[in-house]
């Protein structure tokens, strides 16, 4: 019993530690934050003054309204687009089992593991063709193209457990595919379709490289796109520069700590399945 | 059995969807993959064989680019930085995952462990570059890092570790390490939760302490686990960008140079598209080639 409390005991010593460390970036940016725009503050110290106007001055700099705008403009041009046609393939390819379709499902596990690095030169001359450049769209497309391996993937990983006899008795009564789709294999694979939302936004909101490579202006980008600008922009000004990144980085963590058990557990089905 | 028998009437009945209308629910989300994956990954090998500065006419090279960025020294390095950063985004996590998870599920009631899993994953749902700007502002000559550095009478190392030669690609790898480390814990504890407690107690009345249950059980049962933490990580490592980006940019020097950061920098400010799309192909290959022989080892690790 001794040795079991003592390894208890160095067990949460090290959680403490490791969770220590994992918060101190947080708790370093919030009291730069604090400072007087334009010093250059030392390590970890409380401020005499706290600048609680930095936020403010930050949230107006970044012009974070337009920015948080931006960024759910292109999370609803992603996200429904994404579920709507990877839940539409995984359903043919894994409930309806079209002929060809592992042919199809090999070639979207291909992109699976993809870097998005090894298509944005190609992309960008694309989108410049199709007159795309510089517009939300020009994140927004390619996205839902890259993310649809995934989609179809996860999506297809639900549907190929789904027994057949569900959808025998329901064309005995007389649906056609698009209702057997809608009105039987949709209100099914809701937990499915809502863990792949999460992961969607999570990663279109968090896109950089598009971001930066595709649309010039920093009103047009995801909100960490916006946050390379800001940084060009205020990289001396460490105060604001801190303020800045602690209110681009809040909204995903709010709709984290919202929606935490929904979150954890979509990301690990989706590092498992991935 | 009974199940295939019941199955053959259906997908009779459902050959109309088999085929043409089967293949309506396909063709949307294959367009778009055509469009925006299929299509862009043919035009980065096109281009790899050409030499081309992204405006005026382009000559046909052959493998030339390929040449040289196995030849080149600066673009040769980014390789060899991505897979040295393996060893922190990738090694430092799992094992450091390992531990964190084996205490959550001892102390798995307790409301530490809770807070712990909440906490450590926090880094995950952030933006990668808040997580650079963040670390960069740690890491600087006047911050956190040296000051606690002083404190414990280390004055002596103290630097701005992410503009030091000798310490830029480390520091930049313990940031990834600090962003990975809460999913590994995570996907581990998934892991550790499966594993029959029988084991454990029978373990434990052999008189096996606790390393001996950790290296006999636990790391045996996780083999898939752990093969999806690498898996993750080691992509995360070779396909790094947004880290890079924002704490060093490659400098100082070429010391942080990655091939995602190099490929940026040649396609987008040096305008040399054929040698960014040839080392496009070669992050894509080496991308594949270290993910698929682990999935390989996961799989045979479940039979």
């Amino acid at each position: 019993m001794i040795t079991a409390r003592r390894e208890s005991w160095t067990g949460r010593l090290l959680l403490v530690l490791m969770m220590a460390v994992t918060l101190l970036p947080f708790l370093s940016l919030f009291v730069t934050a604090l400072h007087p725009s334009g010093t250059y503050p030392a390590g970890l110290a409380w401020p005499d003054d706290p600048q609680w106007g930095n936020f403010l001055r930050a949230f107006e700099a970044a012009n974070m309204g337009a920015l948080l705008w931006s960024s759910v403009l292109i999370v609803l041009g992603v996200v429904p687009i994404s579920i709507l046609l990877g839940t539409m393939a995984g359903f043919a390819i894994g409930h309806l089992r079209v002929i060809g379709g592992r042919v199809v499902f090999l070639l979207f596990v291909l992109g699976l593991t993809l870097p998005f690095e090894g298509v944005i030169t190609p992309l960008y001359y694309q989108l410049r063709d199709m007159g795309l450049l510089n517009t939300r769209w020009a994140i927004i497309l390619p996205l839902i193209g890259l993310f649809m391996p995934f989609s179809v993937f996860w999506m297809r990983a639900h549907f190929v457990n789904m027994p057949g006899e569900l959808s025998e008795s329901a064309r005995m009564d007389g649906a056609n595919v698009w209702q057997l789709f809608r009105r039987i294999h949709v209100p099914l694979a809701m937990p499915a379709i809502s863990s792949l939302g999460i992961l969607l936004f999570l990663w279109t909101w968090n896109q950089f490289l598009l971001a930066i490579v595709l649309v010039d202006d920093p009103a047009k980008r995801t909100m960490s796109g916006a946050l390379g600008a800001f940084q060009g922009q205020w990289g001396t000004d460490i105060p604001l520069l801190c303020a800045g990144s602690l209110l681009i980085l809040t909204p995903t963590l709010v709709i984290f700590l919202i929606f935490q058990r929904h979150f954890v557990k979509a990301l690990l089905q989706g590092s498992l399945k991935g | 059995m009974s199940r295939s028998a019941h199955r053959r009437p259906a997908t009779t009945r459902l050959r109309g969807a088999r085929g043409l209308v089967g293949w309506l629910f396909v063709l949307p989300a294959l367009g778009f993959y055509a469009v925006f994956v299929l299509r862009p990954i043919t035009l980065t090998f096109q281009y790899s064989l050409y030499d081309w500065n992204g405006i005026g006419p382009s000559t046909w090279v052959g493998p030339a680019n390929y040449g040289k960025v196995f030849t080149d020294p600066d673009l040769f390095d980014s390789l060899v930085n991505a897979f040295q950063l393996i060893v922190f985004f990738s090694a430092v996590p799992v094992v450091l995952g390992l531990a964190s998870a084996a205490t959550i599920r001892r102390i798995a009631a307790s409301r530490l462990a809770l807070v712990a899993r909440t906490v450590l994953f926090l880094p995950q749902v952030i933006p990668l570059v808040a997580a650079g700007i963040a670390w960069s502002w740690l890491l600087a000559s006047t911050g956190v890092v040296n000051q606690l550095l002083t404190l414990v009478g280390l004055g002596g190392v103290t630097r701005a570790w992410l503009g030091d030669f000798a310490t830029a690609l480390p520091a930049v790898g313990m940031i990834g390490a600090w962003v990975l480390l809460g999913l590994c814990t995570l996907l581990l504890l998934a892991g550790m939760s499966k594993i029959d407690p029988a084991l454990y107690e029978a373990a434990r009345l052999d008189g096996a302490g606790p390393w001996r249950e950790f290296v006999s059980i636990t790391v045996p049962s996780l083999r898939q686990e752990i093969a999806v933490c690498v898996t993750v990580t080691v992509i995360a490592a070779l396909a790094s960008f947004d880290i890079i980006y924002i704490a060093t940019q490659g400098g100082p020097g070429n010391t942080t140079m990655v091939p995602g950061l190099q490929i940026y920098y040649l396609a987008f400010s040096e305008r040399e598209v054929g040698t960014a799309s040839a080392l496009a192909m070669v992050l894509m290959v080496l991308v594949i080639a270290c993910a698929l022989p682990i999935q390989w080892f996961a799989k045979d690790g479940n039979k």
